[in-house]
């Protein structure tokens, strides 16, 4: 038995006591049921929907809940059951893409300037922080404005501007471990600098940044629904919580259902991802919100 | 007849509920009172419970934490069953809590006087116009220099040890009764805890507080309480008077505990208290010390013992305790007998090596650059034989550390060379140095919490050395590694386990592991037991000493801990502020004539004898940087001759051959 596969046993043995650890949480359990459920929806809705999303009935326009009809009607007479039913598909592709890919840039950068510290890492940091303060729908719409919507845009544009704050995180987790003292002993000992970086700082970042994806994913399905809401995501027919929850509000008073339906199904799934994000974060042991203790 | 007790804690049990939903206990069945006018010392290993004991007697709990049976009264008050209000105006009023690091309970962002205030306002009678006049009282009480200029301070302004007064002070402000203290002089150098244990001991016997005092360190219990009781495995396993306890304890453990304890006057080193103790978790069927002690035969394994109470004040929780003295305190175990190294050749030599921690920017370069402050350390000059251990001590900042990180090349040198047998100096960064010294010169760090990765199994941090100077891998890497791990006493089955899967003292043992894993010449041990339970230094001591005979490996050993140094040491060098004050054979330097540095470091030292008192020569001031001419001691010394300290560089005084003393008082009166 080599040592590189006791190291392979350890890791899938400690992703196992990770997962065992988020299930015995209330919040895991909820938190990953709930994106479980709306991740198998996205795959099957396309054929467990009981209408086609696009069939607009002009006599059934802004119907309530009926027995053929369980959510009622939009004001174009489409059936909202079906609608909510595939509204998440696009946001969750995106998303899905859009996270890892703004996790890998965000810590691959937040690392380097971690590890090069100093000055440049210094100013480097203030153009971030320069970034971060615009407000992020605005940066977005410019780009969307310029080079126009779709997936081909959305995707790059959410990987980048949500890669951000992550260099952020990186970065300040890169500086407490090279602090530490098995940092220090490696170098004493004269191990390569890649050797360090990839046997001794990844590791320990990687749990930081696995959280930080998950808490990021979450924030960006609320930036993607906002765009579609405004009218910058996903363009119609094509079925999205965002766009429904747009088109139905003039309706509210006296049509409420077209709005509750879409805004039930994102909110459950930024709260699965919210939970599922905090009892991985407890599992992982990198939990800061502890509990005052009086 | 004696006093009704002030603190009466009544067969208190303390649990937490497991994942499993079993109670688990950590306080099993204590009972403690304090009379006024009682100062009662809590010891024990760390998790014996003595902290959860303290905080209990003023009704507070961990979280998680939740009384199982028993209970707490203060002054004819039930603690447990108060009202919120009522407790709130009982801690901080006439139950005051001084804790560990005094430093974390200040406010950073308030005033020294404002914070004292906020205190007097919650807590005393005082009108407001009398908060400034109270401030200044209780400041001149701990006895701070300058109470008037040090209100208008911030915390982040003071040292560690005048952090530690202001807390004592706030305490004070509302004129308590009872004074809880937990490990209030841990972290703090030997003669800031000299002077604070002083203070202590004047002003409980002045107020006639009922105190409580936690903490590993015997020494300071010696010096305060007049009672103590030891604490194992959530249980009171002996009670007495500080006399009776610390110089003849009635319980198998509190025997070891005090035997593992390094002291000034014996030449060896301490016995070491095998094994570790239980784990709340496990059931322990007979008496919880039975795995580790010496007496134990088949009733202390069956079934648990009961606290006897004896004729003579005692209560101990042994079944043979009247057979205690068959552990008899020296053990066979010689005195350590030094190799012979004189004739050896040089392992290392620092020649005039200087270090300093200033980069001055371009503008102070040029407009003032008679500001440059002086060097963190200087002037240090030591060879040492191979096969040698030399000991460094001084207090915090007196760049022992700085050293040992400058030859492993971590810290640039300033000027000066670092020369590895007797061959051309070192470059002073480790990335320029060649790999075959990298190899001959290994560090183990204070903190092993910290020095191991916590991603890394035993098996993987092992590795890292073995791969990396000998090529191993595969089979013969995994041979080694348990040949290497057999070394320190640890088994095969450590191999697939993380660190924190690991105890205090075997995750040590596994950075220790690490650095034998080179093979080098060189081990440099930076406070190695600091952050280690008594019992557990005394082990790693001992593995230390045995691993160097048998490879010849020479040390370079810090501390600032004096009779840690003297136990494991042939040489010892006596740093202040990055300056060499004394260097000789330990014989020699701890015992007369001394530099009177070293001097008021030795008297500092608190035994853990109730009949020795310190001698407590220099004041415990904190200075920042080291002076720019002169003695590097002269502001704190007791015994300065004058100008010329303060001008002149002390030239080194040859008291016999190999002991050197910096210090301008002539030999025949230091």
């Amino acid at each position: 038995m080599t040592v590189s596969s006791t190291s392979h046993q350890q890791e899938q043995g400690r992703f196992i006591t990770v997962m065992k650890d988020i299930l015995a949480r209330p919040s895991g359990r909820i938190g990953l049921t709930l994106v479980l459920f709306h991740i198998l929806l996205a795959l099957l809705s396309p054929s467990i929907a009981p209408y086609d999303f696009k069939l607009q009935n002009s006599s059934l326009m802004l119907s309530p809940p009926s027995s053929e009809h369980w959510l009622g009607a939009d004001h174009l007479g489409r059936d909202i059951l079906s609608r909510t039913l595939m509204g998440g598909r696009e946001a969750l592709l995106v998303t899905g893409i859009a996270t890892p890919l703004a996790v890998i840039w965000g810590g691959f950068i937040g690392i380097l300037f971690g590890l090069v510290g100093g000055r440049v890492d210094e100013v480097l940091m203030r153009v971030v922080d320069a970034f971060l303060s615009l407000p992020w729908i605005l940066k977005m719409l410019v780009l969307i404005v310029t080079f126009g919507t779709g997936i081909g845009v959305l995707i790059p544009t959410l990987t980048f501007f949500y890669g951000i704050p992550v260099i952020r995180v990186a970065r300040a987790a890169t500086h407490d471990i090279i602090a530490r003292d098995f940092v220090w002993a490696a170098k004493a000992r004269g191990h390569s600098r890649i050797s360090i970086i990839w046997r001794e700082l990844l590791p320990n970042v990687l749990d930081t940044l696995m959280v930080e994806g998950a808490m990021r994913w979450s924030w960006m399905l609320l930036a993607f629904s906002s765009l579609s809401f405004l009218g910058f995501g996903v363009s119609p027919p094509t079925p999205d919580w965002g766009l429904m929850i747009s088109d139905a509000r003039g309706f509210m008073s006296f049509a409420p259902w077209g709005v509750i339906a879409p805004v039930i199904g994102l909110s459950s799934l930024i709260i699965g991802i919210n939970l599922s994000a905090d009892a991985l974060a407890k599992a992982l042991g990198i939990d800061r919100a502890q509990k005052a203790p009086m | 007849m004696p006093q009704s007790p002030f603190i009466d804690i009544k067969n208190l049990s303390v649990g937490y509920t497991s994942r499993s939903g079993k109670t688990i206990p950590v306080l099993r069945d204590v009972n403690l009172s304090i009379t006024r006018g009682d100062s009662i010392g809590l010891v024990g290993e760390s998790g014996s419970g003595k902290s959860t004991l303290a905080l209990a007697a003023m009704g507070y709990f961990k979280r998680g934490l939740h009384v199982i049976s028993g209970q707490v009264q203060f002054d004819g008050i039930d603690m447990l069953n108060i009202e919120r209000n009522a407790l709130q105006r009982l801690r901080g009023g006439r139950l005051a809590l001084i804790p560990q690091n005094s430093g974390q309970s200040l406010t950073p962002n308030l005033r020294i006087g404002q914070q004292i205030i906020e205190a007097l306002r919650l807590h005393s009678d005082l009108p407001a116009t009398g908060f400034d006049a109270g401030v200044i009282d209780l400041l001149s009480q701990v006895r701070l220099p300058d109470p008037i200029g040090l209100t208008d301070r911030y915390p982040h302004e003071l040292s560690g040890g005048q952090q530690q007064r202001v807390a004592i002070a706030m305490a004070l402000a509302s004129d308590p009764e009872a004074l809880l203290l937990d490990e209030p002089t841990t972290g703090l150098d030997v003669t800031t805890q000299a002077h604070i244990m002083e203070l202590l001991r004047d002003l409980a016997k002045d107020r006639n507080l009922a105190m409580l005092y936690v903490s590993h360190d015997l020494g300071a219990i010696a010096r305060v309480c007049n009672k103590v009781m030891v604490m194992y495995a959530g249980e009171t396993v002996l009670t007495g008077s500080a006399k009776q306890v610390l110089l003849s304890p009635r319980h198998p453990y509190a025997h070891g505990l005090l035997a593992s304890i390094p002291r000034l006057n014996e030449a060896s080193l301490p016995q070491a208290l095998d094994g570790r103790p239980p784990m709340p978790s496990e059931t322990i069927t007979g008496c919880a010390f039975a795995d580790r002690c010496k007496l134990a035969d088949q009733i202390c394994h069956s079934s648990p013992p009961q606290l006897n109470h004896l004729e003579t004040g005692e209560a101990v929780r042994c079944f043979h305790h009247d057979q205690i003295g068959q552990l008899n305190r020296k053990p066979e175990k010689s005195a350590r007998s030094n190799p012979v190294v004189a004739d050896k050749d040089t392992a290392l030599s620092l020649a005039n090596l200087a270090v300093s921690y200033s980069r001055p920017g371009l503008l102070s370069k040029l407009f003032t650059p008679q500001d440059t402050p002086p060097s963190t350390v200087d002037r240090i000059t030591i060879d040492i034989k191979k096969g040698e251990t030399l000991g460094l001590v001084g207090e915090s900042g007196s760049g022992k550390s700085t050293i040992l990180k400058t030859i492993a090349g971590m810290v640039p040198a300033q000027s000066g060379n670092i020369i590895l047998n007797q061959t051309e100096p070192l470059d002073t960064m480790v990335e320029k140095r060649p790999a075959a010294y990298l190899r001959q010169v290994q560090i183990i760090f204070q903190n092993p919490d910290d020095s191991l990765n916590p991603r890394h199994t035993v098996a993987q941090i092992l590795a890292q050395p073995l791969r990396l100077y000998y090529g191993l891998s595969g089979t013969p890497l995994r041979d080694r590694s348990i040949a290497i791990l057999e070394q320190v006493r640890l088994g095969e089955h450590y191999l697939e386990r993380l660190p924190s899967q690991l105890s205090g003292g075997e995750k040590q043992r596994v950075a220790i592991a690490r650095a034998f894993a080179a093979d080098p010449e060189i081990i440099l041990c930076d406070e190695v037991t600091s952050a280690l339970d008594v019992s557990v230094q005394a082990a790693v001591l001992d593995l230390l000493d045995v691993l160097k005979r048998q490879d010849g490996t020479t040390y370079i050993f810090v501390s600032h801990d004096l009779a840690v140094v003297k136990a494991i040491s042939d040489r010892v060098a006596v740093l202040y502020q990055g300056r060499i004050c004394e260097i000789g054979p330990v014989a020699a330097v701890y015992s007369a004539p001394f530099h009177p540095y070293t001097d008021a470091l030795l008297g500092a030292v608190l035994e853990p004898d109730p009949d020795v008192a310190p001698r407590l020569t220099a004041d415990d001031a904190v200075e920042l940087s080291p002076p720019k001419t002169g003695c590097p001691f002269q502001r704190r010394c007791p015994r300065k001759l004058g100008s010329i300290c303060e001008t002149n560089i002390p030239t080194a005084q040859e008291i016999a051959p190999g002991h050197i003393i910096h210090c301008h008082i002539p030999q025949v009166d230091l």
